[in-house]
Formats: C-alpha cells, structure tokens, sequence
C-alpha cells in the first residue's frame, strides 16, 4: 500500500481529527467539539438544498434517466494563502503561455519552425482547426475561461494533470458549494477568513465584454450558448446566464443578419456581440462544420472572421489542451514566456513513439493511459485498479492503435477526508481552479472545484464515474 | 426578451394552470362518485371530455370505474392531460426559462414537481385523494404566490399571465361546453334533487361554490350559474374576467414595445363582444353554439400572441 498524502490528517489512518495540518487548524478545532449527528444531519440537508435548487446533472448514455445530484462533502479543503500564491502564480503563467501559443500555432507557427513541437503533431491533428488560420479573435484573446486540472501528491508537490482550454464545465458547483457551507456552518466563516468566490460571475461578465468586438457600438449584448435542456451541464449554462444577467440562447433562437449574429426577441431580431458557447465546434456552425449539427447557428464562423462576433473561448483552442501536446507543454511554457515553468507537468510517455510505447507496453499494469482525444475519465485504463483481463484487453487496443493514447505513471493523489457515518475518512481529490482572460487581465478565483472520488481507495474522481465535490477555501493572506 | 423565453413563460403556466383545473375536476368528480348514484360513471366520462382525454382513455379503458379514471387522470404518462404530465411540461418549461424567473418561482416549480414525483409514484387510493389533491391545489399556490411576491413586473410578467388566462378561459369554456345540457332553460322547471347537485358540481369543478350562494344565496338556478361563469366581471375564472386580463395584458405590451398586433385586436374585439352581452341574449343564440365559438377564438388568440411576438422561429 502506498502513503498518501492527506491535506488535513496528519496521522490520516485514524477516523479521529487528532493532529491536522496548518491550514486546518481553526476547523480541526471545530470539528473535534461538533456533535458528529449534527455534521450528518446537515449533509442531509445539504443534499436536499443541492435538489430543490435544481444543481443536478443528467448522465449521458442513459435514456429519459432521472437527474442526478453530484455528491457533496461536508468537509472543506483548506488551501494556505502561501499554497494559493504559488500555485495561481503557476497556473496564470500556463494560461498566458496557451494564449500565445494560440496565436502563434494559428499564425507564423513559429514554434514548429524552431522545432520545439513536432510539425506533423500539429498538421495531422483534429483539434487544430484550419478555419482559424490567419483569425484574429477581437481582443487577442483566445481562452477566455479555462479550467486548469492540478493534482498534488506531497505538501509542496503540484502538478498540472490537464489544460481545459476548450469548454471546462463545474464553475456552478464551486459557487453553490460555498453558498450550501454559507448556509449550513455560517460559524465556520466568522471564525476562518476565507476568500470569497462569489464576484466570478461579475467578473466574468465584465471579462466578456471586455472581449466585445469592434463592431459592438455601446454596452456589450452578452449570451450563453447552450445546447439545450437536455445537456449534462445545462444546469451551469442557465445558472451562469442568470448570474451574469446575460441571455440563455440555444442555435435555433440565432441567425445571422446583415453581418451580425442576432437573437430572435419578442420584438424581432436583435444584435448579440459576444457569445460564451458551451456548445463545441464541431456543432458550431452547420455550415462550416458537421453539417448535421441543430445545436449550432450556420454562418457563425464567416460573422467570427469578419469580426461581427466574439466566441468565447475561440474556436480551435482544442490544440492547446489536446493530451497529445501535454507533454510538449513545458517547452511551451519556456518557447512563449522565457521563463521555466512554476508548476510542473505530469510525466508522460507518447505511445506514438515507439521506444517510449514499449516501456508504457511492459508497464502497464502500473500506468495510467488515456485516449489523446477522450475525456470525462471515459476510456482509460487505470493499470493498478484494473483486473488482469482488463489490462490485457487494453494492451490489444493500444498495439493496435498506439498514436491514439499517452500513458502517465499512477499518481499518488492526495486525500482530503471526508465526512462519513464511521467518521473522518480519507478521499483521493483533484483541483479544477477557474480562470477568466480578457484583453487586460488575468483573474484567477481563489479556490476553485475540488473533486473527490467518493469511493474508497478510488483515484477517479469525475463526476460521471460516481465522484463528489468539496467547497474550496483559500485562506485569507 | 428572447421569443423562446416568452413562449416558455407562456407553457410554463398554460401547464400550471392545467394542472391546477385537473385536480379540481377530479375533487369534483370524486364527490359525485361518493353519491353511488346512477350519474357517477356518466360523470367521469364527461370528467374525461372536459379534460380532453377521452379518447386516450377509450384507447386503454371499457369502462369508467372511479379507480381508473382516477389513475389515468392523475399519474398515467401516457396521457399528456395526466397531472404528472402537465406538471413535467411546467417544469420542463420552467427550466427552459429559469433566467426569466426568480429562485423562489424556480424553487416553488420545482418542489411541486419533486413532491407530485413522490406522491403519484404509485397509484392513489381513495382514502388519499382528497389529501393528493389537496397537495396540488396548494403547491400550485405556492408558485403562484412566488410569482406575485418576487418577480419583476416585466414584459415576461404579461406573458406569465396570459398563459394563464388562456388556459384558465379554456377550462372555464370546457366545463361548461360538456355541462350545456343541463344549463338549459328547458331543464331549469324541474329542478330535481339531482340536477341541483350537478350544478353544484359546475360550481365545484372552478371553486366558487361558496362564492355563487354569496351572491346569489340559496337559490341555484342554470341560468344564474351560466351568467356567474361566462359573464361575472368579479369572478377569477368567469370567461369575461379572463378575457379582459388577456385584453389588459397585451395592451400593455402593446404600450411597453410600441408595437401593434393583430391579437390585441382580437382580445379587444372579444371583451367587447362579452361586455355587450346578456345571458338571456347567449341563450337565445344557444349556449352551445356560445362557448363553442368562444373556445375556437381563444385558441386563435393563443396561436396569434405565439406568432406575434415570434414564440418560434
């Protein structure tokens, strides 16, 4: 059995609070003399807040199923003021190396030129976009919201495990979160200075429309693009509408006029200038891409070249968080910055290589391989929680098609414990923390989602595979 | 606002209101059943009619035993008049457009459905029902009322109530379009033990029982009822008070959008007619041919006010 580090228990084999790591120390305390009826009690009622409020999701695959609730934990994870400064500093340095990147890669390329990527990596890829060659996305900004997944194995050991770049969803559930804590422990916030989260839909409203394209004339007409109620994260899209007072649209209420991107009001069409789409390119623009697609508004794409649109984030930002570049993100970081890389990446090995495949090949019951396109913990294989069968079966898929997957060793995740009815008990986690880019700035939210894997010794942690949430405190400085 | 929203608005308390008028049909059903009389399964059949939902329970059904109607009424997926699918329809709708509400009308909706979800997850049994129905009448309340205290007096506030109207009109027209019979003058000299309780089941079936014998004390009479439905300024669910709050409704559009629309002429031109009116004028017309035109132009209006403020693409 490997030692994991917990965030909160230093002695982490006990299901007593006992001796806690710093940034615990006023809720360890707190803790100790709660009555451990009284914490299950608000679970419950934590949970039938997450309902009446709706904060559910609907689980693909399964036809007409009821909405689920993702599980919430109780217990907060308590990241230290030093933690945070560090680990934003990190993140907003990975986040501006992406926007250059961005920039580059769909312009001069000269990082290829400088052969610090592989050329055919980029050209034989699907998620680089050719309709963005030469596009100057208004603003300069590409990402205007990404999602930077962290994992942590020690108490200074940090590292990026994926770039969101593209449509990073779970925003809701970190500013619910804290709202539900508000609500069921006000004490704990009179006693613990926490930095707030709850300006992100302000701050995202104001970092849209600072977006705005040259052809908007007056106060910026933002709009959420959704799918429909139908999709898993709808719940996100109408909460952050309704956060940032911006309008709700699915592809059928748009169309394009006179070179602009319009909604279909109760008065006629009116002007939109800039959309946060949480709808992917693929089904963007019927016209420009799968022609099938119904989610999408056909011309969308020439509007977005002519400047007529803002589409946030840009399309083709999928290049920058493909898992067949990640491991070519240090050099990124270094090529476009000048600088080493704060945080690190994840050791990788590219199975499209062939000395790299064999050593991933006569190790994989230890490695954790993913697909370079999949996404959502779907179509992996954990080696060490996988049965002989399983491991062997994977192997067949991947000699058969080894340029289609990566592999990283089993990372020993830390814990956060979690509250259960035997008591304290510790849970694998991840991080997810938000960023908004827009033309000036870089802001990053103080804490961000943390996701846990609600079952014991599980190191996965999505949502769609039965994992929870946590609120997520940085400390005050 | 955007067109959808509007429309949105508009279904979410058409569905509402439906849900609400369902259940006081049943509660008015099930009293009559109660009597073991002759009338009970005719009742249900006309119960049937009103709601819309014959022929689908025709499709299913041989005969009108209480415990059937009842289920098919209540809890039958199948049958989109159900209570369990107008209120799916309320919520669905209500999250379409859970930008336009407030958390407390969200909330209200929501908890209605999570709490219909559970007490119509089996069949209700008849020591239940007036409990269950009792439940829907007041967690539709609580919608109501949520929107009354919280929500901006905006364009989506017209909407909001002209879905209502709408749908409230149409019940109102419903019940007494499959009632007709027994409003007639004709029927009026008898008079029976019988006929008086199947015109406090009218009164029943939209809530005024109490509210008529205020106005007209003991003496119930067709032609009062028929007046008290169709023509009475002060009763909710009369079809002139809905007629006028779909007229001010969309003059108030009008005003807010500098527009005009064809269906704001319609409603004026409906009002009118209603305030023009006598009873003993309708039944000279004949009742039937009455409320058989009124229904078909208040379905107009409906599919007009969707087309003039572009509900779909």
């Amino acid at each position: 059995m490997i030692d994991f580090f917990d965030e909160m228990l230093t002695d982490n084999k006990s299901a007593h609070v006992g001796s806690v790591r710093e940034p615990f120390s006023t809720y360890g305390g707190w803790l100790d003399n709660e009555d451990p009826a009284r914490i299950l009690q608000k679970s419950a009622q934590a949970e039938a807040f997450f309902r009446t409020t709706g904060i559910t999701f609907n689980v693909y695959g399964e036809e007409d199923a009821d909405e689920r609730l993702i599980p919430f934990d109780v217990v907060p994870r308590i990241i230290s003021a030093s933690e945070w400064r560090r680990l934003s500093r990190g993140i907003e340095q990975r986040v501006r190396a992406i926007n250059a990147f961005l920039h580059d890669i769909y312009h001069r390329q000269e990082i290829l030129r400088a052969g610090r990527i592989p050329t055919e990596l980029i050209a034989n890829n699907a998620a680089f976009l050719p309709h963005m060659v030469g596009v100057n996305p208004p603003g300069g900004v590409y990402t205007h919201i990404v999602g930077t997944d962290i994992v942590r194995t020690g108490p200074d050991e940090f590292f990026v495990l994926e770039d969101n770049a593209r449509t990073p969803s779970g925003v809701s559930y970190m500013l619910e979160n804290r709202e539900t804590m508000l609500q069921m422990f006000p004490e704990l916030f009179s006693r613990i200075a926490v930095q707030q989260v709850s300006d992100y839909p302000t701050n995202l409203r104001r970092s849209l429309a600072a977006s705005a394209p040259d052809a908007c004339t007056g106060k910026p007409v933002v709009a959420v693009l959704t799918p429909g109620i139908h999709n898993s994260a709808y719940f996100e899209h109408s909460y952050l509408a309704d956060q940032m007072g911006a309008e709700l649209v699915e592809g059928h209420d748009l169309r394009v006029v006179d070179g602009r991107i319009t909604m279909r009001t109760t008065q006629g069409y009116t002007p939109i200038d800039v959309i946060y789409r949480r709808v992917d390119d693929e089904y963007l623009d019927p016209m420009n891409f799968n022609p099938d697609s119904m989610l999408g508004v056909p011309g969308i794409m020439d509007v977005y070249r002519s400047g007529g649109i803002t589409i946030a984030n840009a399309p083709g930002t999928g290049i920058a968080d493909d898992k067949a570049l990640y491991s070519y993100m240090p050099d990124i970081v270094e090529f476009y910055t000048g600088e080493r890389p704060l945080l690190n990446n994840v050791q990788t090995w590219r199975c499209s290589e062939p000395d790299q495949l064999q050593y991933v090949l006569d190790n994989l019951a230890e490695l954790v391989v993913k697909e370079v396109h999949g996404s959502g913990g779907y179509g992996m294989l954990v080696g060490p929680a996988a049965s002989k069968k399983e491991v062997e079966d994977f192997r067949a898929k991947l000699i058969d098609n080894a340029p289609n997957y990566i592999a990283q060793p089993t990372l020993a995740l830390s814990t956060v414990p979690i509250f259960t009815k035997k008591g304290l008990s510790p849970r694998h986690v991840d991080l997810r923390p938000f960023v908004l880019v827009s033309p000036e700035r870089i802001d990053i939210t103080p804490g961000g989602l943390t996701r846990v894997a609600m079952t014991e010794g599980s190191l996965v942690v999505n949502s769609s595979q039965g994992g929870g949430t946590k609120d997520t405190w940085v400390l005050e400085e | 606002m955007l067109g959808k929203t509007a429309g949105g608005l508009f279904w979410m308390f058409r569905y509402l209101e439906r849900t609400e008028n369902n259940a006081r049909l049943l509660d008015a059903g099930f009293r009559i059943a109660l009597t073991r009389s002759a009338t009970a399964k005719s009742e249900w059949k006309s119960i049937l009619t009103t709601a819309g939902s014959l022929e689908g329970y025709d499709g299913q059904h041989d005969d009108y035993e209480s415990a059937k109607v009842v289920d098919f009424m209540l809890r039958d997926p199948a049958n989109p008049s159900s209570v369990i699918s107008t209120m799916k329809q309320a919520r669905d709708n209500a999250r379409l457009v859970r930008t336009a509400l407030t958390r407390e009308v969200w909330e209200a909706t929501n908890e209605s459905w999570m709490t219909l979800k559970q007490i119509l997850s089996s069949p209700v049994n008849e020591q239940d029902l007036p409990d269950a129905l009792a439940t829907i009448r007041r967690l539709s309340a609580q919608v109501r009322g949520a929107t009354e205290g919280t929500l901006l007096r905006n364009d989506g506030f017209n909407f909001i109530r002209l879905g209502t109207f709408v749908e409230r009109a149409d019940n109102t027209a419903r019940i007494l379009d499959v009632k007709y019979y027994l409003l007639l003058p004709s029927i009026a000299q008898v008079g029976s033990a019988l006929d008086v309780m199947q015109w406090e089941t009218i009164l029943r079936s939209v809530s005024a029982q109490r509210a008529y014998r205020w106005l007209n004390g003991a003496e119930i009479s067709p032609s009062n009822i028929a007046e008290f439905l169709i023509l009475y300024q002060n009763m909710p669910r009369s079809l002139i008070f809905c007629s006028q709050k779909i007229s001010d409704n969309l003059a108030k559009l009008e005003q807010d959008y500098g527009e005009n629309h064809a269906s704001c002429v319609a409603a004026k031109a409906s009002i009118e007619r209603l305030q023009k009116s006598t009873i003993d004028e309708i039944f000279d017309q004949g009742l039937h041919e009455f409320i058989e035109q009124f229904t078909m132009q208040n379905g107009q209006l409906a599919t007009q006010i969707e087309q003039d403020y572009r509900f779909q693409g």
